[in-house]
């Protein structure tokens, strides 16, 4: 039973990831996306990750959601009613991902992998120990770049900072900005 | 279940993301084949952590780094997206080539 669903789960979430790319609308490009990772998740929660299958499943449906934001912002087709192909070196680009998948393949299957023993009881439990414990510089490193992330990703889209309305130093006694009005005006 | 099942799952997933990646122009559909190809990895990494694991939790621990760094990716992905959108009308990556050699 378990194998048929990861089977059914498998063949979708490959088929949603390739429609992905097939697609006319980068919306539908997006809830393609969303289907893959769904369905890709639930073979995740089958090992009885079910912390890290739902943790997957929610932070996608909400990555999605502000991607779809983004797709609508930044694009061509918008209802997708003419074909879309935005693509370069697609031949290229084909034969090395499917070199790729053979040679991965290829190693999965040949590769005489150890047969370890079963998972703990709890492994939710077993992470949250492990995080606070013998792994906390992965925790502590997460957190950082997240961080540092934040501030990265409000530097980098902010259009007019106080360096452009103050100057390099700060020191400009009015704003320059482009329109009057507003503080210090 | 065998392991071997998840891999090329993993496999399959992380070649059609680096599909995606080489081949799409969109700088956002590039990020979409890029975050295809790391849940392949979140695959294979609980995969790994279920078939082989000494009851150690290590493989969970690279699944929640790979989900971090697919946050961050796509986080700064669209900040570079939305600077470059704004200083040049630029969104495909073709017309980004100021560093080609």
């Amino acid at each position: 039973m378990q194998t048929v669903i990861f089977l059914i789960c498998a063949v979708g979430a490959v088929a949603a990831g390739i429609a992905v790319f097939r697609v006319d609308s980068m919306a539908r490009a997006t809830l393609a996306l969303l289907a893959s990772f769904v369905v890709a998740a639930i073979p995740i929660l089958l090992l009885g990750l079910s912390y890290l299958g739902v943790l997957v499943i929610l932070m996608m449906v909400m990555e999605m959601m502000i991607m779809a934001v983004f797709m609508v912002m930044y694009m061509m087709n918008p209802a997708g009613l003419m074909p879309m192909k935005m693509v370069h070196n697609n031949r290229m680009s084909l034969v090395i991902a499917a070199v790729v998948f053979v040679l991965l393949a290829a190693g999965a299957l040949l590769t005489p992998w150890p047969s370890g023993g079963r998972a703990t009881s709890d492994p939710t439990l077993a992470l949250g120990m492990d995080l606070m414990g013998p792994h906390m510089l992965v925790m502590i490193v997460i957190g950082l770049a997240l961080f540092a992330t934040m501030i990265a990703v409000v530097v980098l889209s902010t259009h007019r900072g106080r360096y452009d309305r103050f100057g390099d130093d700060l020191r400009r006694r009015t704003p320059d900005d482009p329109v009057r009005g507003g503080l210090g005006k | 279940m065998m392991l071997q099942l998840f891999l090329l799952l993993a496999a399959a997933l992380f070649a059609v993301g680096l599909y995606g990646l080489l081949s799409q122009q969109s700088i956002v559909m590039i990020l979409m084949g890029l975050e295809l190809a790391i849940n392949g990895i979140i695959v294979a990494a609980a995969a790994f952590w279920f078939f082989t694991t000494d009851a150690r939790p290590d493989g969970q621990v690279l699944v929640l780094l790979a989900i971090s760094v697919m946050a961050v990716e796509m986080a700064m992905g669209f900040a570079i997206t939305t600077a470059i959108f704004r200083a040049r009308d630029v969104d495909m990556a073709d017309s980004a080539s100021d560093l080609a050699g």
